[in-house]
């Protein structure tokens, strides 16, 4: 499971020996995140996000279920109850705006993870499981995410709810079925809320449990890192504690730091005001749109405005979305180059940038109303998206030439601070 | 065999995308109302602190006061603020006995000793009560519109603060050419839909009687129930910075001290050959 040159856990104590012959859990711990397990030494600042995305989900964890002790998942008072922990619950501003600006850093720092993966290839063997558990945890998130926002029983809440599960009704024969049974009626109700607010409560510890499978599916083969190349040999390594957890505490201070920030001087600025006025089944807002982590699917959702096919737009618009997301747990098999860091691959690199360009522009469209030029504008980009992993990448990926590699990652290590600190170039390029 | 099959489905989806693009559609009518549609004023508040940023800052008491009376002489003929408690008005620098003599000047639903639906005055403890029982009643008495509650008002508006200050300053007469407007309907550029039902409130300068001399203008009237109503739709905002100010201030020093103590357990892998 790890290098054989990983320190061996050794209690120290009667009771740390009593104990480990019994329920080695703390061999266990200093196996996953402590001395035994021996870490890259070069990661950068960018494999924080992973440790932070934990973070992030027990902040959820625990301000949810404080905000749970206080909320009714009732359609008559759901919204006052919220306003009550606003103003009666001691210290429920507190609680509930890092709920809801948690919400927005969790996919925030969780997005930064995903492409970190993507530049520097971690979804490339041996860690295809890590990157589809991820995937799956990406999933189960937005689903968490989108239940949870329907409980403030605002009117976005309820148009969200409307429209989201209106996408199944798009499927031919049963899909108007698929959304009563979803909602638990024919419209957003009472009904729809106590099921949103069960599984809200749920999901969480469903990603928990995910996670758990994607840290252990990572301990197999240990970190990727910004050369890609293998951990070859003891000197490539430091044990992830003191040196990782050292590092990671850096990165943690400044997320929360920024974190604050949003929580305590402008905890409203990335939701909709919208959501401060009460549900109203009779009054349809003028613009109905996701929170802003949902912009760029949403973008693809709308793209869609012509049959195509005998299949009506809508329809294509729904397939669309949903395949957005799944064509990459194909992303292993679709980029076969043998280099996973992007460092090593001029073009794809290059890619790399215009895809990232790509998906902020696809957010920025799907933020706007659906109107001229944003309508034209996201189609383009949704062509472009699925071109960029369907058609380009798999072409490149066989194409591309790619530069020399460092011999290990001590020697790119030295590299950069072997000669007084100087920034002596990582790699010669192959010609 | 998965790239053949990714490449099939890439093209259907980047064709059917484009597709869409170049198919011509029908050009979309001009909005007249979201020409027309002017955002907020800018204005400083007290409770946005130095720079406007919002950083620091606490809300100016004798504005929220000024701003409260305004709501009661003006406002409160049709607007409800149903979310706030006679008791929250503590925030607002009234003693315990002005708030027993405010709440004691509305009536709350009750039940008397025989079980029949009654009324009583309203206690601390109570919330400012509806003035309508329901909407349907609202939409009667107010020629058919239906007046927002205001507890959330600052907050349910983007740039709410500055919104309600330009609702409230910026009618106007001079409606342009080309835009209907009903007579039963008011022109403010302001509003999303340009035409509002409500007339406007505040009409003219020494409408309400300051006691603290502060000039007796629409335009303060306008700031000061504006300040107002971000106290009622964000009651803990001075706790809420005073906090942040707190809780940032201590991750800087435990960054910077888990900063210096990374750069120990670093020393060895990062110093120079």
């Amino acid at each position: 499971m790890s290098f054989p040159w990983a320190k061996e856990y050794k209690p120290t104590s009667a009771v740390g020996q009593w104990m480990d012959e019994r329920l080695p859990l703390p061999r266990f711990i200093f196996n996953a995140l402590g001395p035994g397990y021996p870490t890259p030494k070069n990661l950068n600042a960018f494999y924080n996000f992973g440790v932070l995305a934990g973070v992030a989900l027990v902040i959820q964890i625990i301000t949810g279920v404080v905000l749970a002790m206080h909320y009714a998942p009732n359609v008559a008072i759901a919204f006052d109850s919220v306003e009550h922990i606003m103003r009666d619950v001691n210290g429920g501003w507190m609680i509930r705006y890092m709920h809801a600006v948690g919400a927005s850093f969790f996919f925030g720092v969780v997005y930064i993870h995903i492409f970190r993966g993507l530049y520097y290839g971690s979804y490339k063997p041996p860690r295809e499981m890590i990157w589809m558990l991820g995937l799956v945890i990406f999933l189960l998130m937005m689903a968490t995410a989108f239940m949870g926002y329907v409980l403030v029983w605002g009117q976005m809440s309820f148009w969200g709810a409307q429209v989201i599960t209106g996408l199944f009704s798009a499927l031919p024969v049963v899909g108007t079925s698929i959304q009563t049974w979803l909602l638990g009626g024919f419209s957003p109700d009472n009904a729809t809320l106590n099921r949103f607010f069960s599984l809200h409560y749920l999901l969480p510890f469903v990603i928990f449990g995910v996670i758990v499978l994607h840290v252990w599916a990572l301990h197999i083969p240990g970190s990727n890192n910004p050369t890609g190349i293998d951990v070859k040999s003891e000197a490539d390594t430091v044990p992830f504690h003191p040196y990782y957890t050292a590092k990671d505490f850096v990165g943690l201070g400044i997320y929360l730091i920024v974190f604050s920030a949003f929580v305590f001087f402008m905890p409203n600025s990335l939701g909709e005001p919208d959501n401060y006025i009460p549900a109203n089944p009779l009054s349809t807002p003028a613009h109905i749109v996701p929170e802003w982590y949902f912009w760029p699917f949403y973008a693809i959702l709308r793209a869609f405005t012509t049959d195509f096919l005998g299949v009506p737009a809508k329809l294509w618009g729904v397939i669309a979305m949903f395949a957005s997301i799944l064509l990459l747990f194909l992303l292993p098999w679709l980029d076969t180059s043998p280099v996973r860091s992007n460092n090593y691959r001029p073009l794809s690199r290059i890619l790399f940038w215009v895809f990232v360009v790509v998906a902020l522009l696809l957010g920025v469209c799907g933020g706007k109303p659906a109107e001229e030029p944003w309508v034209r504008l996201s189609q383009v980009l949704t062509a472009y998206y699925f071109a960029h992993f369907l058609i380009i990448l798999p072409i490149v990926s066989k194409l591309e030439k790619t530069k020399a590699l460092p011999g290990s990652i001590s020697e790119a290590v030295l590299a950069k601070y072997g000669k007084g600190g100087g920034a002596a170039p990582v790699a010669q390029p192959a010609e | 065999m998965i790239r053949l099959g990714a490449l099939a489905v890439g093209l259907l989806f980047v064709l059917n995308a484009l597709w869409g693009a170049v198919v011509p559609r029908e050009e979309a009518t001009p909005d007249m109302a979201k020409q027309l549609h002017k955002h907020p004023k800018h204005v400083e508040w007290a409770h946005n602190g130095p720079g406007n940023l919002g950083i620091f800052g606490t809300f100016d008491r004798g504005q929220l006061q000024r701003g409260f009376q305004v709501y009661k002489e003006v406002c409160s003929a049709c607007h409800s603020i149903n979310r706030v408690a006679f008791r929250d008005l503590a925030d607002l620098g009234f003693s315990e006995a002005q708030i027993k003599a405010i709440a004691a000047e509305y009536e709350v639903a009750a039940i008397d000793a025989n079980g029949e639906p009654t009324t009583r005055k309203a206690t601390p403890a109570d919330k400012f009560p509806l003035v309508y029982a329901n909407e349907a009643a609202a939409r009667a008495a107010q020629n058919g519109a239906n007046p927002p509650d205001l507890s959330l008002m600052t907050k349910a508006r983007p740039d709410g603060t500055n919104y309600v200050y330009s609702l409230l300053t910026g009618y106007s007469d001079d409606v342009p050419q080309g835009w209907a407007k009903p007579d039963t309907l008011y022109y403010n550029p302001y509003f999303h839909s340009i035409n509002i039902a409500m007339p406007p409130p505040l009409a003219a300068d020494g409408q309400v009687t300051y006691a603290d001399g502060s000039p007796a203008t629409v335009d303060q009237y306008a700031k000061d129930v504006s300040a107002f109503l971000t106290w009622t739709a964000e009651p803990k905002l001075e706790n809420r910075k005073e906090t942040g100010v707190a809780a940032i201030l201590f991750l800087i020093i435990m960054t910077g001290l888990g900063y210096l103590s990374y750069r120990k357990v670093w020393a060895d892998i990062k110093k120079p050959a």
